[in-house]
């Protein structure tokens, strides 16, 4: 007998009936209240990829600004203060609101489909997390309208950033936006963990994930430990600001090195948690165009991790020039350098994948190829700048920004615009456009290497990063009038990118489901995918579920055509955290308002923190438990209250 | 594996929730490690003699009390959490009642430790760090007590029974969580000081 506590589920073929009754079940509402109250995590990956973009663009063209302030010596096209704003939210805005974001939104959209699962194992996180994103990126923003930006660098030392020496609105916005973001941030982080340890589809134990599915539950449990010292920082800059406590403040026993090493046991980490998805994207993406899988599959994935594990262990070098005893200085140093292991180990896989294959030169697979030598330029920069002799030459010049710029565009964007043309038909059920393709990835790639190479130069000719302007005789005028240049034909080729978005949408040609022969599950349901993912649950034996004929001529098969049915309302199958054996048959949420009241009321009190206003930040406080309590109210439509057997 | 039934909904520890509690938990022990982190090395800058801690280490008694108190309110909390899945619906709801008693009796001394501090929050360096961290921690204890009262109202209107009690486990491992950090705060202020571990 089966009582509504358990039951067998049924495993059967996938038929047009069973599809019509999905589809009403797991169908967003129409209209704006769909829009609103989503927990699809199609949606909201798309969401958060726009979202990301359009700061993509904000941050992009206030560089645009202040490269035409640096073109030549002595201009004076902006003033100081602009100019301090400019590149602070610059900075900002490209590390937090646009590349941890980007790599969100493709993992929203990709893991479940890549898992074989109907959705993330928390739904309504999913969403909170992205309207927690987006009040966020406009608190950050909301000074900077009105032209009270931060302006201290988007690592904000203090004493610089100290209400001493920077009176004003400005650091307040950014410090309480950048706790809002850390929410939004951890929530997702968690989401994603939970997801990889219990939504794997059955038979996909942890050595047959994706490497992108390595990358972002790698970054993930990185953010769960170190985003809270971020925040921490944050808040107690808040406090020594606002209510007068003395943590940085070094005349009352505080100190300023405090900011500095919890900052970096964060910021460090997060350098790896905006790249490692996107290398994910790589290992996964370019082997589909050399015709083979990719090589060494197992040393890729522990590189990942070890790569984390070691990033956790080198904040100390952004530091080196602050007077640290020598002993702390060797540690640091040595930690750094031996990161050039495991990050080798990618290269090396990449390199053979294509070695190996056949290369087809389309363009997603222009921008994966040209993300292994930008990755290695800027290896080896951060290479040099590892060691401490070198770091005391170099720091705080136009060196360092050559090589963070090589690290986050080259490990960031390139892997992400490849990611963009290799999922597009996914997304959209079209394909954009190869020629045009060819014409952005080439003007991206020379707008890119003439901006950013020249900094290697100016930076060795001694020129100092943040500095608003420089004299006539410093020989570094052609210098910047070049990377000038390259930006601006960078930022062409960003722009190309997002026209051929614009034309893919409008008459890419259709794609069909699996328009690149790709070997993962997300080619195996159609483009775009039904709200329900999976009409039928997928069986997986292999790494490469639909290469298996030609990988292997006998052995046991994936199945993607006949499994479980889980259609007893909204309906997802847990699996048990290492061998993904079924273990559960979860209750999913449907559309809701919550998380958007949610995320709101969190805004509530960051507003009524900024502005000082008690009962504006205690109606916060009051509408953040009223929405908790109604998210966490039992419900028996998700399984969560007892009930009377069924007879 | 097919042919065995399955369980349906947010069952036990198998409930997606449980999980997400896990990995909230390690965030806010993070935090917490963070918080410290910042007490130990602000501790080992220079300071003036007798301001760190504060007009010498802290009197013991109140705090050692409210551990006592939180360590009960643990133990009431766990035996809810017995008592439901053997059943028992009135122990479950008087055990969750005494753990948030209990909680709300831990708040009040601790204001009234607050209250007779000869400090205030923005006096020195070391004053600054009583007060937030303390204050975090209350902070948490107040979110726990009121998602032990919840979970106490739901328990009453017999939401629970014992094949579903996912949410009392959830809510009682955040309870622990909240108990187990006190310890730690506990041993950094108040056992730290007279160990010589001092500037």
């Amino acid at each position: 007998m089966t009582t509504a506590y358990e039951r067998r589920p049924v495993a059967a073929a996938d038929t047009p009936a069973l599809r019509k009754k999905l589809d009403t079940l797991w169908e967003t509402s129409p209209g704006f209240y769909g829009w609103l109250a989503t927990v699809d995590h199609k949606q909201i990956g798309i969401r958060y990829i726009i979202t990301a973009f359009l700061f993509l663009i904000a941050g992009g063209v206030e560089a645009l600004i202040f490269r035409l302030q640096l073109s030549w010596s002595n201009l004076h096209l902006l003033t100081p203060e602009q100019y301090d704003q400019l590149f602070t939210m610059h900075g900002m805005t490209m590390i937090f609101l646009y590349a941890g974001p980007v790599l969100s939104g493709f993992s929203n959209y990709l893991w479940p489909l890549l898992l074989g699962a109907r959705d993330m194992a928390l739904p309504r996180l999913n969403a909170l997390s992205y309207w927690i994103y987006l009040f966020a990126g406009i608190v950050l923003y909301s000074g900077f309208a009105f032209g009270f930006g931060p302006d201290a660098g988007w690592f904000n030392y203090v004493p610089l950033a100290a209400r001493a020496y920077n009176d004003g609105p400005n650091i307040d916005l950014y410090a309480l936006g950048m706790i809002l973001l850390g929410i939004s941030t951890t929530v997702g982080a968690i989401n994603f963990v939970v997801t990889f340890l219990r939504m794997r589809a059955p038979g996909m134990s942890i050595d047959r994930v994706p490497i992108l599915i390595w990358g972002t539950l790698t970054a993930s449990a990185a953010n769960i430990f170190a985003i809270p010292a971020v925040s921490l920082a944050f808040f107690l800059l808040w406090l020594d600001r606002n209510v007068g406590t003395h943590f940085f403040d070094v005349g009352a026993g505080g100190s300023a090195l405090l900011w500095q090493h919890l900052f970096w046991m964060f910021g460090h980490p997060w350098v790896y948690a905006i790249v490692l998805p996107a290398m994910g994207m790589v290992s996964d993406g370019l082997p589909v165009f050399c015709r083979r899988p990719l090589v060494g599959y197992t040393v890729v994935a522990v590189a990942t991790v070890a790569t984390m594990v070691l990033g956790f262990g080198v904040w100390v070098h952004h530091m080196f020039a602050t007077g640290l005893p020598g002993v702390s200085l060797s540690f640091f140093s040595a930690a750094s350098i031996i990161i050039a292991l495991p990050s080798a180990v990618g290269v090396f896989a990449w390199l053979a994948t294509i070695w190996t294959g056949r290369p087809q030169f389309t363009t997603p697979f222009l921008f994966f190829a040209s993300f292994i030598i930008l990755f290695t330029i800027g290896g080896v920069s951060g290479y040099m700048t590892g060691s401490v002799p070198v770091d005391w030459q170099l720091t705080d010049t136009y060196f360092v920004v050559a090589h963070l710029h090589y690290v986050l565009i080259g490990i960031n964007v390139f892997p992400v615009v490849g990611a963009a043309y290799f999922w597009f038909p996914k997304m959209t059920g079209r394909l954009m456009d190869e020629r045009l393709g060819r014409w952005n990835f080439w003007t991206m790639f020379a707008g890119f290497n003439i901006g950013f190479f020249p900094m290697h130069i100016s930076g060795l000719l001694g020129m100092p990063r943040r500095i608003y302007t420089y004299g006539d005789g410093m020989g570094w005028n052609w210098v910047n009038l070049v990377t000038t240049a390259g930006s601006f034909l960078f930022a062409i080729g960003v722009l190309i990118f997002f026209w051929n978005v614009f034309v893919g949408l409008k008459r890419g040609k259709p794609a069909g489901d699996n328009p690149w022969d790709a070997p993962t599950l997300e080619w195996a349901t159609s483009s775009p995918p039904p709200p329900y993912n999976f009409a039928v649950l997928p069986t997986v034996a292999s790494r490469h579920p639909l290469w298996e004929d030609r990988l292997q001529a006998v052995g046991e098969r994936s199945v993607t055509a006949k499994g479980l049915v889980l259609d007893k309302g909204r309906e997802a199958l847990g699996t048990t955290p290492l061998d993904a054996a079924p273990n559960i048959i979860l209750k999913m949420p449907g559309d809701t308002l919550v998380p958007l009241c949610l995320a709101l009321a969190m805004t509530v009190l960051t507003a009524g923190l900024a502005l000082m206003n008690i009962i504006m930040a205690a109606l916060g406080v009051i509408l953040i438990a009223a929405a908790i309590l109604a998210w966490l109210w039992p419900q028996a439509v998700l399984g969560e209250t007892a009930e009377a057997p069924h007879a | 594996m097919r042919e065995n039934s399955l369980p349906v909904g947010a069952m036990d520890t198998r409930a997606s929730g449980w999980w997400a509690m896990i990995f909230t938990i390690f965030t806010e022990a993070s935090l917490f490690t963070y918080l410290l982190f910042a007490y130990y090395y602000l501790a080992a800058q220079p300071h003036m003699h007798g301001t760190f801690p504060e007009g010498g280490p802290p009197k013991l008694g109140m705090a050692s009390l409210n551990t006592v108190i939180l360590l009960m309110s643990s133990a009431a909390v766990a035996w809810a959490q017995f008592s439901i899945e053997h059943n028992k619906k009135w122990r479950l709801v008087a055990g969750l009642g005494i753990g948030a008693l209990l909680g709300v009796i831990f708040l009040g001394i601790q204001m009234m430790e607050w209250a007779g501090q000869p400090f205030g929050l923005s006096s020195t360096t070391y004053s600054s760090l009583y007060y937030v961290i303390t204050g975090f921690h209350m902070a948490h204890v107040v979110v726990g007590v009121v998602m032990l009262l919840a979970l106490t109202l739901w328990s009453g209107r017999g939401y629970f029974n014992s094949r579903r009690f996912a949410h009392i486990h959830i809510g009682a491992l955040y309870w622990h969580f909240v108990d187990a950090v006190w310890i730690a705060v506990y041993f950094t202020f108040y056992i730290t000081p007279l160990l010589g571990l001092k500037a």
